[in-house]
């Protein structure tokens, strides 16, 4: 969370929503608790809406699958300030592991297929060095992370309530 | 005036700034201004629940958003509903074609057609019975577009005009 400065940054559903909270809460995190499937959505909304401020989606492999159609959007919309950070583990985390179709999906190729300017995958080990650089690309990009399946015990839920989340977060966006 | 025109601009007279959606045939006149007028910004979603996360992202970067979609996008669109823009408290004006209107439309468009307005008024939680929704009428253009807005903005909560056939087909 340290390399995204003050940037509007839209977290998915799930196991990846309570990690991003747990390592470090910021105002200017909009947690989607609900509407899987819609971060990226709600991310291409920020970016139209604040051409001026780069947007990062935080989402996971089961989110992008849910509305893959939205690559597309992002695609041809072609915004400069959209980043998408994709953690996909092949699994939906947070109702047991189940496998997602991930691990035979390439999505950064569909990413790129759909008109994004960059989509690359990386090692989970590489991503704290790949970051920055890609944080400061030409959009829409993708950076894809495959990451280990399992969930950290005892990770905390998110404690603000949806209506405080959209009052900070929009505080966030307009500032 | 023509509805069309009238319609438009009663949307901006009410600070509508975000718009997006999906067509439906009864809503042509209107989207084919979005696409010969590029002031608009009209954004052209792949899908309806997208159109609402796209506006609630709009919404909270301080546009007003409307989502134009057909009633089938209804059932896509459940979730994005009672999910985030209920509980998220995020004001968004759904513009809803009423396809299988009286039982009179082809049969995928009979069952959404019929239960309309009781989709909304099935959207309850504790003192919340329902969520706002106008039937447009063709001769109260303005103050139908007044009244809802009023009402979802005062309440926080998504909420829908019905257009019927024959008010913004046509694009003047």
């Amino acid at each position: 969370m340290k390399a995204l400065d003050d940037r509007p940054t839209v977290v998915c559903n799930g196991m990846i929503g309570r990690e991003a909270f747990t390592a470090e809460d910021r105002p200017q995190n909009f947690y989607m608790i609900g509407s899987m499937g819609l971060g990226l959505s709600i991310g291409i909304g920020v970016a139209l809406t604040q051409p001026h401020k780069k947007v990062l989606c935080l989402d996971g492999d089961g989110n992008v699958l849910m509305g893959a159609g939205v690559l597309a959007s992002a695609g041809a919309m072609g915004l400069k300030n959209l980043h998408h950070v994709v953690l996909d583990n092949e699994s939906h985390g947070s109702t047991g592991g189940q496998r997602t179709i991930a691990d035979k999906v390439h999505l950064e190729k569909i990413a790129k297929a759909s008109g994004y300017a960059w989509a690359e995958r990386v090692a989970p080990e590489d991503l704290e060095a790949a970051l920055p650089a890609f944080l400061e690309r030409e959009g829409p990009a993708m950076l894809l992370v495959k990451v280990e399946k399992g969930n950290v015990k005892g990770i905390g839920r998110v404690t603000h309530t949806p209506i405080e989340i959209t009052a900070r977060f929009a505080k966030a966006c307009q500032a | 005036m023509p509805h069309t025109t009238e319609f438009l601009e009663a949307l901006e007279a009410n600070g509508y700034e975000f718009y997006s959606g999906v067509p439906c045939s009864l809503l042509k006149g209107v989207i084919r201004r979005f696409d010969e007028e590029p002031k608009w910004g009209y954004v052209s979603a792949v899908r309806e629940d997208s159109a609402l996360g796209m506006a609630a992202g709009a919404y909270m970067s301080g546009k007003k958003p409307v989502v134009f979609m057909q009633n089938s996008g209804l059932g896509v669109s459940m979730n994005a509903i009672v999910s985030l823009d209920v509980i998220y408290e995020i004001p968004t004006l759904i513009v809803v074609s009423w396809r299988g209107k009286d039982g009179q439309d082809a049969p995928e468009h009979l069952i959404m057609g019929e239960i309309m307005t009781d989709y909304f008024d099935g959207i309850t939680l504790g003192e919340m019975k329902g969520l706002p929704w106008r039937i447009l009428n063709p001769d109260t253009i303005a103050e139908d577009v007044a009244a809802i807005t009023k009402e979802i903005d005062e309440r926080k909560v998504p909420g829908a005009l019905i257009v019927a056939k024959g008010i913004l087909d046509a694009s003047s």
